[in-house]
């Protein structure tokens, strides 16, 4: 909604909700592009069914709610929630799982609690975490880049494979998929290997596995690009990368052997892209500053935990809705002093 | 206080003041026990048997309580009538009473037993109470199953396994799959899932309480279509 006003110079700012939206989307680019050249189609064929799902359900639900359906198509959030939800699963997902995801994000998470605005939890993460509760066997074939490489699937077989959920003839999914760097390094650590007889492990890089930190520094570039247009705010992305560093550094200084270094936890799994892009969601983020710092430590505080004593390998998903649901307290303790009012807000 | 007619009675316990779907009262074991038809059907005869006999006692004594110590001895009523029920449960439906477990001692607690003998059965006569009792304990009953059924057949494919636990060996066949187990959906039997079961019946409930609201008052001539909402 726009206010017109008339008479004197005034400046008209160009934000709207769908242009917010559509610059976090072009911000989202570069890393999706990454996560295609390393793990193949299979991520371009979940980003383009999942968004197109989630517009359907969009566009069904508005209609139900007797909403003006085009108008609120065009702000773009939709697309937002399926993008996202593509990312964080696995290439190759059957196309039902990402039909029930998305539906979850959109219909449940988002519409039921009164749309765009009004959902308390992030939609994206709901839908996430629903399949990966109630899908474990679908959401843990993770391809690993060699195995993608080896078996070089055309477009069309990635597709195929994605609408049946079953590879092409010849290929098995021992072949072409592996635990990704945070599987592995919990179940040897579970194992009694030690820290760094799992990174001496030729897929490791400098930090985790190459190419989830080529993605990873390619998200982080979209999301300091949003950072550089105030699309988002410093504090919580600052705030829960600062707090998962701080935490895993004070593990991994304890016993280097049992815990993994701080810049192993940042650069694998969905570290970067949950600072930048999941947990900055306007909606169901906190919206003070202090408030803001908070949630940022809160989300990188269990992340830590989860990932470390858990049942998942990562916990990023499950950190951003429980943080969302202390959020509306974070906001109600953290209220900025209004100007010109003493401390204890009266005078 | 008014006295109801026979038909409000039950009219009041299986809709319009449902336990389940509009009082809200005794949602833990609604939403603990629900995950298959059998188990539901299980604790709701066995809540259905309490209410009855909670209702009954209470409304006969209800001249000889002082009102100051209404609250214990309405306790004791229903968890006498607990404790027997579960002997007769341990003794004649062994299986179902080790699944349903430590749900059946709890029906002690259930917030629809002591708030129907506070609410209705301290201020009626033994008829009617009774006769609450049973409504109450039906319409708690079809929620509690509806949920179950539908939990069932989402997340793990079938409808009534498990039957022989209540009906005895013949009940084995009463086993309906829709589809193999290994495709369901994990997450219906999960907690979350008794939840949004329960809150998907409240809004069926409250579209057709709306569908109906909004019908005109019937009139001769049938009418060609239900009016929209």
């Amino acid at each position: 909604m726009r206010f017109r006003t008339c008479t004197s110079p005034h400046i008209v700012p160009g934000h709207s909700v769908g242009r917010l939206m559509r610059q976090v989307l072009y911000a989202l680019v570069p890393g999706t592009l990454a996560m295609t050249w390393f793990f193949g189609w299979g991520v371009l064929v979940n980003v383009v069914l999942s968004v197109l799902f989630a517009v359907m359900f969009e566009a069904l639900m508005v209609a139900l709610r007797r909403r003006p359906v085009m108008a609120t198509l065009g702000d773009s959030s939709a697309v937002l929630a399926g993008w996202l939800f593509a990312l964080a699963v696995p290439p190759l997902t059957p196309v039902w799982v990402l039909l029930i995801g998305t539906a979850f994000a959109i219909v449940v998470a988002k519409h039921l609690y009164g749309g765009l605005g009004y959902n308390p939890f992030n939609p994206a993460m709901v839908g996430y975490v629903v399949v990966l509760v109630s899908f474990p066997r679908e959401l843990s074939l993770w391809p690993s880049p060699e195995g993608i490489m080896e078996a070089s699937l055309t477009f069309w077989q990635t597709l195929q494979t994605t609408l049946t959920g079953r590879l092409p003839d010849g290929m098995d999914w021992d072949a072409i998929t592996r635990a990704s760097p945070l599987d592995m390094m919990r179940d040897s650590l579970v194992a009694g290997q030690t820290v760094t007889e799992v990174t001496r492990s030729p897929i490791f890089g400098s930090f985790s596995q190459t190419e989830w930190e080529w993605a990873g520094n390619l998200f982080l570039l979209g999301g300091i690009w949003l950072l550089y247009r105030h699309v988002i705010t410093w504090h919580i992305p600052v705030s829960m990368l600062l707090s998962l560093a701080i935490i895993a550094g004070v593990f991994w200084v304890f016993d280097p052997d049992q815990f993994a270094s701080p810049a192993f936890h940042v650069f694998s799994g969905a570290a970067i892209i949950g600072a930048f892009f999941i947990a900055t969601d306007p909606v169901s983020a906190a919206t003070t500053p202090r408030g803001r710092i908070l949630f940022g430590v809160g989300i990188g505080i269990l992340t830590y935990v989860i990932r470390t004593w858990g049942g998942y390998p990562d916990g990023v998903a499950f950190a951003v809705l429980l943080m969302n649901m202390v959020a509306p307290t974070l906001d109600h303790y953290t209220r900025p002093r209004i100007f010109g009012h003493s401390r204890d807000g009266h005078g | 206080m008014i006295t109801s007619s026979y038909g409000d009675i039950i009219r009041e316990g299986l809709w319009t003041n449902n336990p389940g779907l509009v009082q809200l009262l005794g949602l833990c074991p609604l939403l603990a026990i629900s995950g298959t038809v059998v188990n539901a059907l299980g604790l709701g005869l066995a809540t259905i048997a309490t209410l009855v006999i909670s209702n009954t006692l209470v409304s006969l004594l209800r001249e000889h309580v002082r009102p100051e110590i209404r609250i214990p001895v309405y306790v004791l009523i229903i968890a006498s009538a607990v404790t027997a029920i579960e002997l007769v449960m341990n003794a004649w439906f062994h299986g179902l009473f080790l699944v349903l477990g430590i749900f059946i001692p709890l029906i002690v607690t259930n917030c629809a037993i002591i708030g129907r003998a506070e609410a209705f059965a301290s201020r009626n006569s033994v008829p009617r109470a009774a006769l609450d009792g049973l409504a109450m304990g039906v319409g708690f009953t079809g929620v509690l199953v509806a949920i179950g059924a539908l939990r069932e057949i989402v997340g793990q494919g079938s409808l009534l396994d498990n039957a022989h636990l209540l009906f005895g060996e013949w009940g084995r066949g009463l086993r309906i799959e829709i589809f193999p187990q290994e495709h369901g959906f994990l997450l219906a039997l999960l907690p979350p899932g008794a939840f949004l079961a329960m809150g998907l019946l409240i809004a069926v409930k409250n579209l057709i309480d709306a569908r109906l609201e909004a019908r005109p008052i019937p009139t001769a001539t049938p009418e060609p279509k239900p009016a929209q909402p």
